[in-house]
């Protein structure tokens, strides 16, 4: 019998065919015969993992689930689990050698791939980052450090709040001093090969499944960018 | 009792005992052989290390080299972003050396945020972004040198799936033949603090301030030695080789007095989405498992550390901390830092302490340091700035150590 079709699933309204087309668009992914070698059930990662100590996640029971390739139950961490893995990959102490927080990435690569409502939830709030990495190949810039952003930062956000500018010019070295929009003043040429990236690896689509205005905003300004390399 | 119970003496017995590993079982796989393999074949360019450079032994004992100069500084978008006096230090370190080496700004940052944080990208993409560095850095010339933790582990992880990946290895020259870029990779990727461990002999002989009396905690960054284990630095001299040897030689051959705790294993609580967007997690784990636990057991008057996010989220965690009566109030910075700082670097000018958030003003008067003076000085700095008779601060008013030898 099969057991896996016989179990009561909690996803039970998404067709399990659905649920394995997003299985095999993560096991065909050619890091994940890196990731995983099957798994001992030890725990080792649990005790070495942040999250599993403030979430109920486990990042043995990713490595499981995937091992045993039960497809119900990885539907549901991909919608439940996923986003609360830290990325620090302490879990790759694991004795099998494998790599649950890179299985995470490979399911939440799919996730957003794939446009799941959760993960398109998840990463609201999340468009400035993506905005700065791809346009300014920065993740982060002086001028995201904002106190109503960073309360909890205390009042030291408010006093660089207002300092920004001169504390940004007060830096010794030619490539930081005076750059508040981004980490490092970077090469017009630098930004042109980057957005160049963007557009030959599809990068620029998966930003289209998580954020439709965030991606016509990047599409306008790269496009402008390279059709005026290519006039000059 | 129940048939399980094991005495908290015997399991601090348990642990007290070394653990003995027979070296001639370590691995021994040496990703260059295949790297050198596939520039025989025409697929790609390996870029040597440059001389001068100091060979070190990493975890299983192969031994990795380290450039001296000669580098190309692939900077981290936190570090200069949000701690600027991190990146400022590194620089400063190597004019009080007057070694060659070249600040580029044809550098993107890895864009490993997007990997990890939010997985809006694909391997290709990641590779791609870290060859065309790669290229950028062999059209000048000089060596990668990276600032950031999450880059050196992310391109480590990276170069291992462009040499394992023939598929992913053909699109990526296919993009960069588009850019007029070949296709480089370093024989070894570098992180600054191997730099910086492997000078800290030199540092600690320019040593002009005393941190004898300090007691130190490290927090060993996770992207440095957990991803790709085998390519940190560890020294049978430092704990043991049961921990990597960065930031605490440094610290050592300070005279610093590193004290253990009992959760160096675990992460800082950054979580890259985590940091941004779910920071509820992010400063109970730096409070309740990393400074409250440090202030607990040992008590040290600083947290060094040797990664972007680690300095970010450990010292910006604890302002919030503070107002829930927790245990906290160790200021963190960087291994750099404390180097520049030892050898009497500006605590404004170059250190850039006014970005840090956890009162590090203890720390300074522990060690002598008359912060205030400097403080009046860079706010005329700041003042002179703003008037417009300055256009901002520059190596001449940085480079000068504020303490020099008699
Ligand atoms: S990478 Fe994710 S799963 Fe692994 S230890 Fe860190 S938080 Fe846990
Ligand atoms: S993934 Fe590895 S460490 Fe985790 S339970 Fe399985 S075998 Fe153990």
């Amino acid at each position: 019998m099969d057991w896996v079709s016989t179990k009561a699933t909690k996803y039970a309204d998404v067709p399990y065919e659905e649920k394995l087309r997003l299985f095999l668009e993560v096991k065909n992914d050619p890091r994940y015969e890196d990731y995983l070698y099957g798994c001992y059930e030890c725990g080792i990662c649990v005790s070495a993992c942040p999250s599993a100590r403030f979430y109920d996640y486990s990042p043995r029971v990713i490595a499981q689930t995937m091992a045993r390739e039960d497809v119900d139950r990885f539907y549901e961490i991909m919608v439940e689990d996923i986003w609360n893995c830290a990325q620090c990959f302490s879990c790759v102490r694991c004795p099998r050698q494998n790599n649950p927080g890179g299985l995470v990435t490979l399911i939440r690569e799919v996730a957003v791939r794939n446009g799941l409502k959760e993960a398109r939830d998840v990463l609201q709030g999340y468009s400035r980052v993506i905005y700065k990495v791809m346009l300014k190949g920065n993740q982060v810039s002086p001028d995201m450090l904002q106190p109503d952003f960073f309360p909890d930062w205390g009042p030291w956000v408010r006093e660089f709040s207002a300092n920004m500018d001169v504390w940004r010019q007060a830096i010794p070295a030619d490539t930081m001093r005076g750059v508040t929009d981004a980490a490092w003043r970077t090469d017009e040429k630098t930004l042109r090969e980057l957005y160049t990236i963007w557009f030959e690896t599809n990068n620029i689509d998966i930003v289209r499944e998580v954020d439709e205005g965030l991606y016509e905003l990047l599409l306008d300004v790269m496009e402008e960018v390279l059709e005026e390399e290519e006039v000059a | 009792m129940s048939a399980g119970f094991v005495p908290v003496e015997e399991i601090l017995d348990r642990k007290s005992r070394p653990v003995l590993r027979d070296p001639r079982e370590a691995p021994t796989h040496d990703l260059r052989e295949e790297l050198f393999e596939l520039e025989a074949k025409g697929e790609l360019i390996v870029m040597r290390v440059p001389e001068p450079y100091v060979e070190v032994t990493t975890k299983f004992g192969r031994k990795k080299k380290i450039p001296i100069e000669h580098t190309w500084h692939h900077k981290s978008c936190g570090q200069c972003g949000h701690i600027p006096g991190y990146s400022a230090s590194i620089f400063w370190l190597h004019r009080q050396f007057g070694l060659d080496f070249l600040d580029p700004t044809d550098q993107t940052s890895c864009t490993g945020w997007n990997y990890y944080a939010s997985a809006t990208s694909n391997a290709v993409a990641q590779l791609a972004v870290m060859s065309r560095n790669f290229a950028a850095a062999y059209e000048t010339g000089y060596f990668p040198l990276i600032h950031c933790g999450t880059s050196y582990g992310h391109y480590k992880e990276a170069r291992e799936q462009l040499i394992h990946h023939k598929e992913m290895r053909d699109e990526v020259r296919r993009i960069l033949d588009k850019l007029g870029k070949p296709l480089v990779v370093p024989e070894e990727i570098v992180h600054y603090s191997e730099w910086v461990h492997v000078m800290r002999h030199r540092i600690a002989e320019r040593k002009v301030i005393d941190m004898s009396h300090l007691t130190a905690c490290v927090h060993p960054a996770c992207h440095y030695y957990k991803i790709v284990v085998e390519d940190a630095i560890y020294d049978p001299d430092i704990y043991g080789a049961q921990r990597t040897a960065t930031v605490t030689g440094l610290l050592t051959a300070l005279d610093i007095n590193v004290a253990d705790y009992s959760t160096w294993f675990d992460c800082c609580g950054f979580g890259f989405r985590h940091v941004l967007v779910q920071r509820d997690f992010t400063r109970s784990f730096a409070v309740l498992r990393k400074i409250e636990v440090m202030k607990n057991e040992v008590d040290p008057d600083m947290v060094v550390t040797h990664d972007t996010g680690c300095v970010t989220t450990l010292d910006k965690s604890q302002f919030a901390a503070k107002a829930h009566n927790r245990k906290v109030g160790v200021p963190v910075l960087s291994d750099a830092q404390v180097a520049a700082m030892a050898m009497g670097a500006h605590p404004f000018r170059v250190l850039q302490l006014h970005w840090h958030s956890t009162d590090w003003r203890p720390l300074m008067e522990k060690l002598g340091i008359d912060w205030q003076r400097y403080w009046e000085e860079f706010q005329e700095d700041l003042d002179a700035i703003r008037r417009g008779e300055k256009p901002g601060l520059t190596w001449e008013d940085a480079d000068q150590p504020i303490v020099t030898v008699a």
